[in-house]
């Protein structure tokens, strides 16, 4: 090994990249040259000098707030782009089902209709089998703790029976092929399902009520759950349990 | 099947990238202020990786995402400066050239110059003052701490570039610092 060579090697042997062979010739060359014994022991103290924590900067708390506050928009741009994106991914694995990209994505923004037609049939379900609770209790202390270990939530049980609403008990149902907790109340002779289903990651979205073969589902999300209130009471008292329901949990 | 209904899954996708990219901020950062000229050049790059990098976030392939965040602001830069005509990063230019200061503190008054007379201060102003393909090699390696192979990446050459590079970089350093400290070496101190 030459000086030219060393001099550029033993960077790599200060990095850490050298291999065990080249580190060895190195080595050798280096016990045997003055000048590059130095330049190793030269670029040893440099790189002393340059510790991370000095050279470092700290990004200004106003850019971290900017670019947080720009994401969430980002995903507004992005989303539609992504969903052609995604489109065409999910329609090449499928196109071997000699099925279209153009039927997912039909699909996929049939989505939410589908989940909403779900969650529908499964108060419907409650209604019509013997299997309104799996747990029966007035005792909002002894339903929320049903769900350990049952489902990955633990869904937000409310005692609203001042406010007119009687807790029944609750249940595991299932929508979207997932397992979902199901909380009962009865407001008068009308059945209240709330449905709460882990979400982990997704942001907090306000309420928004929809109509469907009748029923009223009020849906909205909260720390990680996406919640569903389905009852054939009139929307506004639906709106009122959920208002309410969302007030209790915040105190 | 896409389990989770579209438009809330996109909520998801948010917050994996937020978990992952954001905490890379403060090295971003670094890189950006090194090889821009002013702060507010190198805020504007960071927030344009960052928006950029959520809108291309399926191509990241998983493991660690910070040369992938690195390479992507590190072209932001670079198109910055092409857009301005200010191009400073050129791989030809004569690394022996008197090259002005790119990135620097601010003003320097007399209190400050007094309270500059720390190691990692006179360090940060000669690794700014380095050529700016020799600055990059530098800050990727010993503040960012990245491999051969993932600067490589980031910079779009071979790892011999790498290398070569870097060398020439702690070079030119070694002797701005003994020029900078009254020709005593740093071995020497």
């Amino acid at each position: 090994m030459n000086c030219d060579e060393a001099s550029m090697l033993l960077h790599a042997l200060i990095d850490g990249e050298l291999d065990a062979g080249h580190a060895r010739e190195l080595e050798i060359h280096i016990s045997t040259c003055a000048g590059c014994a130095a330049r190793l022991r030269e670029f040893h103290e440099l790189r002393k000098m340059m510790t991370p924590a000095g050279l470092r900067l700290s990004a200004p708390a106003s850019l971290r707030a900017s670019i947080e506050s720009k994401l969430p928009k980002a995903i507004a741009d992005a989303s539609s782009r992504r969903a052609v994106i995604k489109g065409f991914a999910v329609g090449a694995t499928m196109s071997a089902l000699a099925a279209s990209g153009l039927l997912v994505m039909v699909m996929r923004t049939d989505d939410q209709k589908r989940i909403l037609g779900e969650v529908v049939s499964a108060h419907l379900r409650s209604l019509q089998a013997q299997h309104l609770t799996d747990v029966a209790s007035t005792d909002q202390h002894t339903v929320k703790p049903w769900f350990n270990g049952r489902i990955d939530v633990a869904p937000p049980v409310a005692d609203l029976t001042a406010q007119g609403f009687t807790l029944l008990g609750g249940r595991l149902d299932y929508v979207d092929a997932k397992p979902v907790a199901a909380i009962v109340y009865r407001r008068r002779v009308h059945i209240i399902n709330l449905f709460c289903a882990p979400a982990p990651g997704s942001g907090d979205r306000a309420a928004t009520m929809e109509n469907l073969h009748g029923f009223n589902v009020r849906r909205w999300s909260e720390n990680g759950i996406n919640l569903w209130v389905v009852s054939d009471i009139n929307p506004d008292e639906l709106a009122e349990f959920g208002e309410k329901f969302e007030a209790a949990l915040k105190q | 099947m896409a389990g989770d209904a579209a438009e809330w899954s996109d909520g998801g996708k948010a917050e994996r990238f937020k978990a992952l990219a954001l905490p890379h901020l403060d090295e971003l950062y670094t890189l950006a202020r090194y090889l821009m000229r002013g702060a507010s050049d190198a805020d504007d790059a960071v927030q344009e990786c960052y928006l950029r990098a959520f809108r291309h976030f399926e191509t990241f392939r998983g493991g660690p995402i910070k040369p992938w965040l690195l390479a992507i602001l590190r072209n932001v830069c670079h198109a910055t400066y092409v857009g301005n005509s200010r191009l400073v990063f050129s791989a030809d230019r004569d690394a022996d050239d008197q090259a002005k200061p790119i990135w620097r503190e601010d003003a320097d008054t007399p209190e400050q110059a007094v309270l500059r007379r720390q190691d990692s201060d006179t360090m940060r102003r000669l690794i700014g003052e380095l050529p700016a393909e020799f600055r990059e090699v530098i800050v990727l390696r010993e503040i960012n701490d990245l491999s051969y192979r993932d600067i490589a990446t980031v910079i779009e050459a071979p790892i011999g570039t790498v290398m070569s590079r870097l060398a020439r970089a702690r070079g030119l350093l070694r002797d701005a610092w003994i020029a900078a400290e009254g020709g005593v070496s740093p071995y020497e101190l």
